[in-house]
């Protein structure tokens, strides 16, 4: 596959880890601490667990799994509310595969499906669209969801209906900002992170600039970055540069797909469907200001938060989950209290358990060999009996 | 999150719309073109092209030039460990 | 509904009764009522698709004889599983082919020779009778190929909404060659780890073949009766530990279920393992990972490392075993675990999945 093999070389990234590995070297705060870099984006998090990347770091690098999870950082009211309107009489509900698991807190959309709701799993909100010209009696919902990557996509879709002048449609914004969370990721008190790799793909719609904040106001370095492998240890590389040269800049690792600029069609369909929400609630991080993106009034017709009337509960966060102090950063997935006992994949209490890309599902599920083994192994082949896929979940 | 996958722009399906099938390891779908179109670009211009596709659109297209400059770059930082092991090499003989 | 297990597979060995037509389009609840609408039905679809000599006339039941099945081994192997696929027609298959590979295979992953499958079907009223024709003499068709026999079977028709179409209940029975010992409990370290081909075909042309995603590909089921090439296997390689065909779950809970089955680790290479491009293609534009996708013609076969080559050998001469390779070892470190040196050269574990795998699209 053109642009996705040639990323993932074994003898490049060897050559790459090795890089790494000299600059560590060069640095003097790994001396006494390990380095702290964050990769922002959920596909990121996917990548590095997916491919073992951790498992080539050296231990002087700590990869913290930020909040770029849209599943993972949904909070369960939204996803309460997505079951309202999908167990509405003639509602065909439709959303992406990912967040039919999520759970509310009474069940999640699969369950609701289960129950005879018409949930349906789409490739596009383009699918979702066409259902509803296919089904001109139903009602057809789109569950909008994601950071500035997917916010062309359903905005376009918006607007393709009006122009088609299909009134059975409407989209259910939770529309979530890249540049906030950050924002609020790098002023809590505590957080320890020395650099970020940036989303690549949030980053081919919203161009560089806005991170400039991160170099100029916090003084870390911000790399943009690809999602192959290779790219993901290229960014890595590239923040260490920068460490060890003492700089804080803003750079572009992926410049073979994000642009200085970002996408200027993209840019302006957004900013004609969407308008800032004054806050948005996280899960796991709680409510940070201009977080989120609603419907401007001028489409309010395809607004199922204005067209269905929803529970709009908040939803606190179970008090015991300690997702807010990983997402910063502060602690690991393992170190939790929760971590394989009351919070597993299959029954996750916290956000980060709840997707496969979140933090601690993907510790759960993928490990680190060497640092999860012995956690998680406790017991396995001791010959109890127990399955230890048990063990896996409830170390 | 934000799954995007590259792939090769193979056929204009809809030119009003902006559609076109997209072919990735020889699965094809119809996606959207609007975000990639523009005066530079006319749609008719876009097959053959490789973009990266999320939920259906084509979000960017494909730098192919600044894509080979990436992998030389990791290629070159290769070849200098390659050429430094040959000096120590050479310097212990 | 309908009679009770009314034994299908009749007729003398001399001469075929006249058999019963349905004349009608659809299935109605007629069909399952017990009467002539439903003897006709049963003779249309499954007597004309199955004839066999061994078993009786109808009967509730089939009858054989334990001489002629000793001659194939020492012990008897049952089995049963149930089909329900949505399309029930998919590129490489239908559900007809599926519910007799998948309890031939059940069978032979056991070391069974398979001899004979009961076929109990449950139709929803308003499927197509051609529909049901077609499916009855896939069913027959690959029955031949697995060289067993329906012998009995059921039918049972339910109101529309009831079932989803059309769902199979096949049991088989085989006998086990003597001698031969294969365990989940048995791998162990330094064995090898071999699949005899790609995987995920079939996993990614059911999921294609929903058009749910709107994927235009040519992507075929890897549907197949193994009997033969297990056959092949155990004969060139005796002391195989175990093999079990990596069906829902993938390859991935395959080899989970082997090292926590023989409290042994796992060590898997990820450039090893087949996987046809275009699957690759399918499982990237959609987030899924290929090894969790369901397989209908693959094995996975924990072999004695001094057998491994033969074992190879013997697998890469069968047509359904020409893509064989090991993928991997079992080794005692890690007990209970799968690991796998992804193609990057890092390291993780591979889990078992939790429910069901859906797009990861965002």
């Amino acid at each position: 596959m053109k642009y996705v093999d040639e990323f993932r070389d074994p003898e490049k990234a060897q050559t790459l880890v090795e890089k790494i590995r000299a600059l560590v070297d060069q640095i003097d705060a790994c001396k006494s601490r390990p380095l702290y870099i964050m990769e922002v984006c959920g596909g990121h998090t996917h990548a590095i667990f997916r491919y073992g990347i951790e498992s080539m770091l050296p231990e002087e690098i700590e990869l913290v799994h930020g909040p770029g999870c849209p599943v993972c950082v949904l909070p369960m009211g939204r996803v309460d509310d997505c079951v309202a309107i999908a167990e509405t009489p003639k509602v065909i509900f439709t959303t992406f595969g990912d967040a039919m698991r999520v759970p509310g807190s009474s069940k999640s959309l699969l369950e609701a499906k289960a129950g005879g709701a018409d949930v349906r799993m789409v490739y596009s909100p383009l699918d979702s669209l066409s259902l509803a010209r296919d089904n001109p009696d139903k009602e057809v919902v789109f569950f909008g969801l994601g950071f500035e990557t997917t916010m062309p996509s359903t905005a376009l879709t918006v607007l393709q209906a009006e122009a088609e002048g299909i009134e059975n449609f409407s989209l259910f914004c939770n529309h979530i900002t890249i540049i906030p969370a950050i924002k609020a990721i790098l002023d809590a008190p505590g957080v320890q992170i020395d650099g970020f790799l940036g989303p690549g793909h949030v980053s081919m719609v919203i161009g560089n600039a806005p991170y400039d904040f991160v170099a100029d106001q916090y003084d870390r370095p911000l790399v943009v970055t690809g999602f192959e492998p290779l790219d993901i240890l290229h960014g890595i590389w590239m923040v260490l540069e920068q460490l060890a040269s003492g700089e804080a800049r803003i750079e572009n690792q992926y410049s073979r797909v994000v642009p200085d600029e970002g996408n200027g069609p993209a840019l302006e369909a957004i900013a004609k469907v969407f308008e800032l929400r004054e806050f948005f609630e996280w899960r796991g991080l709680g409510s940070i200001d201009h977080s989120g993106v609603k419907m401007r009034e001028a489409y309010a017709k395809y607004d199922a938060e204005r067209k269905f009337s929803v529970p709009d509960l908040v939803i606190a966060d179970p008090k015991a989950c300690q997702c807010g102090e990983v997402l910063k950063g502060v602690i690991k997935p393992y170190d939790c209290k929760l971590f394989g006992n009351d919070c597993t994949p299959e029954t996750p209490m916290g956000a980060l358990m709840v997707s496969s890309e979140g933090a601690c599902a993907a510790y759960s599920r993928y490990g680190r060999v060497e640092k999860l083994v012995p956690l998680l192994g406790r017991g396995a082949g001791t010959g109890t009996g127990k399955a230890p896929q048990a063990e896996v979940e409830a170390p | 999150m934000c799954l995007g996958i590259p792939g090769q722009i193979v056929e204009i399906t809809n030119t009003a719309d902006k559609l076109a099938k997209v072919e990735v390891a020889g699965v094809k779908r119809e996606i959207n073109l609007v975000c990639i179109v523009d005066e530079d670009h006319s749609i008719e211009s876009c097959v053959g092209d490789w973009v990266l596709v999320h939920v259906g659109f084509a979000m960017s297209r494909i730098d192919a030039a600044e894509a080979a400059a990436t992998l030389e770059l990791l290629h070159a930082l290769g070849e200098v460990d390659e050429e430094l092991d040959a000096m120590r090499g050479s310097g212990q003989t | 509904m309908s009679g009770e297990g009314e034994g299908k597979g009749a007729k003398g060995a001399a001469q075929r009764r006249k058999l019963g037509k349905v004349d009608i389009p659809t299935v109605t609840m007629a069909h399952g009522g017990g009467g002539k609408a439903m003897h006709d039905f049963i003779d249309d679809l499954f007597v004309d698709a199955f004839y066999n000599e061994p078993l009786a006339p109808l009967e509730d039941q089939a009858r054989f004889s334990i001489d002629a099945l000793a001659r194939y081994g020492d012990r008897l192997a049952f089995t049963t599983d149930s089909y329900v696929v949505s399309p029930l027609e998919f590129p490489g298959g239908d559900i007809g082919k599926l519910a007799i590979c998948g309890t031939v295979n059940d069978l032979a992953v056991g070391g069974a020779t398979p001899l004979y499958l009961s076929c109990a079907v449950i139709v929803e009223e308003g499927v197509s009778v051609d529909l049901m024709r077609k499916v009855a003499r896939s069913m027959a068709a690959t029955a031949v190929e697995a060289g067993v026999e329906v012998v009995t079977g059921d039918t049972k028709v339910v109101e529309r909404g009831a079932c989803d179409k059309l769902f199979i209940n096949t049991a088989g029975i085989g006998v086990i060659r003597a001698g031969v010992k294969l365990g989940v409990e048995l791998a162990q370290p330094d064995d090898l780890v071999i699949v005899n081909g790609v995987l995920g075909d079939h996993g990614a042309t059911i999921l294609n073949a929903r058009g749910d995603m709107k994927l235009d590909t040519e992507i075929f089921s890897d549907c197949a009766p193994l009997h033969g090439l297990i056959g092949a296997l155990l004969e060139a390689a005796p002391n195989t530990r175990f093999i079990r065909d990596a069906t829902r779950g993938g390859l991935a809970t395959v080899l989970n279920e082997i090292a926590r089955g023989s409290e042994v680790g796992i060590e898997i290479r990820e450039g090893q393992i087949p996987i046809r491009a275009v699957v690759r293609g399918f499982c990237e534009l959609l987030g899924l990972d290929p090894l969790y996708l369901a397989n209908e013609g693959k094995i996975v076969c924990v072999v004695a490392k001094d057998e491994a080559e033969a074992a190879l050998a013997a697998l890469r001469a069968h047509p359904y075993g020409k893509d064989s390779v090991a993928i991997g070892h079992v080794t005692d470190e890690r007990p209970g675990r799968v690991v796998m040196t992804t193609v990057l050269g890092g390291r993780r574990i591979v889990d078992t999945l939790v429910g069901e795998q859906l797009p990861r699209i965002c």
